[in-house]
This record gives C-alpha cells, sequence and structure tokens, in this order.
C-alpha cells in the first residue's frame, strides 16, 4: 500500500504559501513532511499530510491545482547511513524521480521518494526486511 | 523636394475623381465579370457593373473582410488566370490557413512605382544605398521594399532580418544611406549601433519604418539617437504590400496613393461614411489592380483622414497615425496575431484549458510574446520536469501557429483576471499614444 503524497502548484506569488497553511489550519491538516520544488516562475510543494483526501478537496476549493500521488516511504533501519541498502534496493530497475526526509527522530528515520512502479519496488523492499510506512 | 510622380501625386481633386472614376468603373467590371465571389455578392445586393458611374457610387459596392479572403482559400478571389500570375505572397490567418495574394506583371510593376513614391517622400534617390531589413520570403515587407528599391534606381542591400551586428557592419562599410524596417528593429538596431559605440560611424540619412504601430515619441528617439530622419509608411499585403501610404518630410500624415487605392473612412457599427478628420475604421478599394483586386477592404485599422493640400505641394489624401484596430488583432514585431489563433493552437493539445491570457509587452525596443495558461488538474504533475516539457510543448504549438517565438507561464487556476466571469485574454503594455 503506497503512501498518498499532496502535490501542489504554486506560483511564485506573494502570501501563496500563506493561503496554503491557512486551509490547512482550517480544516485541521498536520503536516508530517514536506519538500519544496521550484523552478523561477513556478514551484510544487509535495506534502505528507495526516489525510490527503480532504486536504486536496479543502485545496481544490479555493482554487489551488492539487493532486494526489503515489510515493514510496521507507524507515531506514540504520539512520541515514543506511541511505544506500535503500537506493540498492530499488535503482537496479528504475530512477528515483525526486526523495526528501519523512523523519529525523533518532530510530525511526524515514524517508520518501517517487518512483516508476511504486506496488513492486514496494514488495521487492519488504523481500529485503524494510519496513514500509503506510 | 523631389516628388517620384507629380502628375498622379499632385494632381487636382477633379482629375484625380475623374481617374479613380475610370479605374474603379474597370475594376468592377472586371472583378463581376471574372471573381464569383464578387459577382454573386453584387447580385444578391441587386447590382451591375452598371450601376457604378462614378467613385461616388462606391458605397453601392459590398464590403471584402479578411474572412472572405480565407474562406476563398487560396486562389478564389484571382480575377486573372493562374498563367498569368507571376508572383504569389502570404500572411498568417486567423485559423492557420493563410492569407493569400497573387500579383500579375503589372501589378508588380504598380508596387515598385508605389515603394519608389515613398522613397523619393523620405528624400532617397539612386544615388543612394538603402538596407531592406525586413523578412523577405512569403511576408509582402522584403520583397516588396526590394524591388521598389531597385526600380527607384538605388543600390539595395538585401540584409532580410538576421544578424544586427552584420547589418551595422555592412552599414559602416557599404556607407548605407538609407534604411527600411519596422520601428521596433530600427530601435533594437539604434541599441546595439550604441553598445557597439559606433554611432558617429554611420552615414544613414533616412530611415522608412512600418508594418506596426508606432508613436511619434519613438520616431523623435529615433531621429535624435541617429541623427536621420525617420518616416512612417504604410500598407497591407491584402491591398499591395508596403507602400499604400507615407508620410512626407512635413510628417503631417501619411499621403495615400489614391490613384491606386480609393479610401473610405466608416463608422465600423453604423458603416456609415465619416467626414474629414474624423476617427473610424479605413476601407481601401484597388483602384488599378489585376491580380486580385479587393472592393472596399476593411482594414480594421483606425484612422482619420484629409484632403486638404499638404506644405509638400502633394494633393493625395493624408491618413493621420493610426490609432488602434476595430478588430482584436495585435501586431507584434511586423507580424499580425489574433488572440484566436492562440486559443486554436491550445485546443489543439488535450493537455490545456482554454484559459489563458495574452500579455504584449516591449522590452527596450523589441516586442514580446508572453501567454499565462492555468494549470488545470488533468495535466498537473509533481514533476518539475513534466511541467516543463509542457510549457515546451504549448510554446511549440504557439509558434507552429503564429510564426512568433512565445513565451509560455504556467499559472494558478483562476488566476487570471475574470470580469464578470470572462478572462480578460490581452493585455498589452505597449505604448503608442
Amino acid at each position: 500500500m503506497a503512501l498518498k503524497q499532496l502535490s501542489v502548484f504554486l506560483e511564485n506569488r506573494e502570501g501563496r504559501l500563506e493561503d496554503l497553511f491557512q486551509v490547512f489550519g482550517e480544516n485541521s491538516i498536520q503536516i508530517h513532511s514536506f519538500s519544496l520544488a521550484e523552478s523561477s516562475e513556478y514551484g510544487i510543494l509535495r506534502l505528507i499530510v495526516s489525510n490527503p483526501e480532504k486536504a486536496k478537496d479543502a485545496l481544490k476549493a479555493v482554487d489551488f491545482s492539487a493532486s494526489l500521488t503515489d510515493v514510496v516511504a521507507v524507515r531506514l533501519p540504520g539512520g541515514f547511513d543506511s541511505l544506500k541498502s535503500v537506493t540498492d534496493a530499488v535503482t537496479s530497475n528504475y530512477n528515483i524521480e525526486y526523495m526528501y526526509v519523512l523523519s529525523t527522530e533518532p530510530g525511526q528515520q524515514a524517508i520518501v521518494f517517487k518512483i516508476k512502479d511504486v506496488a513492486e519496488v514496494e514488495k521487492s523492499l519488504e523481500e529485503k526486511g524494510f519496513e514500509l510506512i503506510n | 523636394m523631389e516628388i517620384w510622380n507629380e502628375a498622379k501625386e499632385c494632381m487636382s481633386r477633379d482629375e484625380m475623381t475623374a481617374l479613380q472614376s475610370a479605374r474603379l468603373r474597370k475594376t468592377v467590371s472586371n472583378v463581376y465579370h471574372n471573381v464569383k465571389f464578387y459577382r454573386r455578392k453584387m447580385q444578391e445586393m441587386g447590382i451591375e457593373p452598371g450601376d457604378i458611374r462614378g467613385i461616388e457610387d462606391i458605397e453601392k459596392l459590398p464590403f471584402t473582410t479578411k474572412d472572405d479572403l480565407r474562406d476563398n482559400y487560396p486562389f478564389g478571389l484571382f480575377a486573372v488566370p493562374k498563367t498569368e500570375i507571376v508572383r504569389i505572397h502570404a500572411s498568417s490567418g486567423t485559423t492557420g490557413k493563410p492569407t493569400v495574394v497573387g500579383y500579375t506583371r503589372k501589378d508588380i510593376d504598380t508596387w515598385c512605382e508605389c515603394v519608389a513614391r515613398s522613397l523619393t517622400m523620405a528624400g532617397l534617390g539612386k544615388d543612394d544605398i538603402i538596407q531592406v531589413a525586413y523578412g523577405y520570403g512569403l511576408f509582402t515587407g522584403g520583397l516588396g521594399a526590394h524591388y521598389g528599391v531597385e526600380h527607384l534606381g538605388a543600390t539595395v542591400v538585401p540584409m532580410s532580418t538576421g544578424s544586427t551586428k552584420k547589418l551595422i557592419n555592412m552599414m559602416i562599410d557599404f556607407e548605407v544611406t538609407g534604411l527600411m524596417c519596422t520601428p521596433s528593429y530600427l530601435m533594437h538596431i539604434a541599441e546595439v549601433m550604441e553598445e557597439m559605440g559606433v554611432l558617429d560611424q554611420i552615414k544613414l540619412k533616412a530611415t522608412i519604418n512600418g508594418a506596426e504601430p508606432w508613436t511619434e515619441a519613438m520616431r523623435n528617439q529615433i531621429e535624435e539617437k541617429l541623427h536621420v530622419k525617420a518616416f512612417d509608411i504604410y500598407g497591407l499585403s491584402e491591398l499591395m504590400g508596403p507602400g499604400v501610404a507615407n508620410d512626407c518630410a512635413f510628417h503631417k500624415g501619411m499621403h495615400i496613393y489614391e490613384d491606386y487605392f480609393y479610401p473610405e473612412i466608416i463608422d465600423p457599427n453604423t458603416k456609415e461614411h465619416l467626414e474629414d478628420n474624423v476617427t473610424g475604421e479605413l476601407i481601401l478599394t484597388n483602384l488599378n489592380k489585376e491580380g486580385m483586386p479587393l472592393l472596399r477592404y476593411r482594414t480594421r485599422d483606425l484612422t482619420s483622414i484629409t484632403h486638404e493640400t499638404c506644405e509638400c505641394g502633394r494633393t493625395n489624401a493624408r491618413l493621420s497615425r493610426f490609432k488602434g484596430r476595430s478588430d482584436d488583432m495585435l501586431i507584434i514585431r511586423g507580424v499580425n496575431v489574433f488572440p484566436s489563433q492562440i486559443e486554436t493552437a491550445l485546443l489543439s493539445l488535450d493537455e490545456t484549458t482554454p484559459n489563458y491570457q495574452i500579455i504584449v509587452d516591449r522590452e527596450g525596443a523589441l516586442d514580446t510574446l508572453m501567454v499565462k495558461v492555468e494549470v488545470d488538474e488533468k495535466f498537473f504533475s509533481d514533476e518539475i520536469r513534466e511541467l516543463e516539457k509542457l510549457e515546451k510543448k504549448i510554446s511549440y504549438a504557439i509558434q507552429q501557429m503564429i510564426g512568433l517565438a512565445t513565451k509560455v507561464k504556467l499559472v494558478e487556476p483562476k488566476s487570471i483576471e475574470r470580469s464578470v466571469g470572462k478572462a480578460k485574454r490581452v493585455i498589452d503594455n505597449r505604448k503608442f499614444d
């Protein structure tokens, strides 16, 4: 079961992030992690939130372009030093499109990444003993 | 001050009216008998060529629009057999279909005569070396100006559009004295000259600029910077090309070559004739064209006319500086662009919504075109790479349609300003006053 990431298109305009966080506040959406990808004109905010479906609908109601994307979230048993074991496990078949940190809590370190064929990658990670987060 | 064809350019009003009447009768008879489109239109209106006795009867004739040209694509409005046509020009049309015009040998001669009159008005003659920096090709600017310069007997340097530095270097090396190009390109050339530090090395006397609207302020700037006289030329491919009208050294409006083009000014809504010095839409009729004569062509250009004799001695009526368009056509870097073309390009892609906005601006001297497109969830990707690919795809589709490089900017849904629910499609930040 893949994790649902909320992706939001943001123009580089003053106040847009503020508007977005306001919508989250009004709808009691908690942010677990996020990453902002930017070009010169716009950005894409990628978030892991408490209730992605609800967050998406709330954002669309106020004319944000938002969508849900399947991503893989995996715990790093040996902290960030064990990143290589994850990449070894997945990159022989596919490229990772992007990746960011989900948790830095000691012993609970985890990352999120986007890759093609999420189901197959998750299966292969599980077979190698990794713990997935849904 | 030289006048190329004093007999025609300084004709008395009575003589001009007689000449225009004779030529109109001949043109009407020609199109009635040789162009199905006009015959049908005139029959529908219950008019025969015999009803047109003189130029005063022109109001009885049907109008011609750009749509009529498109509907008769490609050769439907030609009044002579194809064997008589020696050249074709074309400009982009509203739905991607070009507007085609055909010229006989005599039409080309007429065009050369018109351009020679313009060049003479600008004080240029057979001793001059003139660079033509309009695009050569289907666009009438390049070739039209080129053959006019040759007809004048001056030396033509066919630069077309391309490297500005090369143009400037040749201008210095050849001691060029005349330049024909769009006003915005001339501004750009002046800026590059300034950067190169060669402003004091040029021998330029006069520039003739047209194909897009410009202002007195731009003229003053050009004249001051380059120490030249800058002249305004008007033309449109449907009627001929550059050389329908031109201003003389007194810069009090553009003299229209009335023996070839009959001007009327109408109220675009009521279609009634307007008096001299009242602004309305310019209507032009070809009086002496063989290949594709047009009756009462609606130019959509807004201007006014005066029949007062000019200080230069010419009696040819004068058109005031153009005040805009009666439709939504934009002229960007000399290219005619309709918002509907951009919409057609967007709709041809599956990914886009028709929510767009066209922003025209002038950066330094060059017009820029940007199209904002709202990002719809249908094609929203969470990868920058995919969005950039989409921008390129949209930009390419628009460029294919209008022939101009276009910057595409993706924006958030509903962020394009709307008035009464309808998005404002065009924002033109250029100043023409």
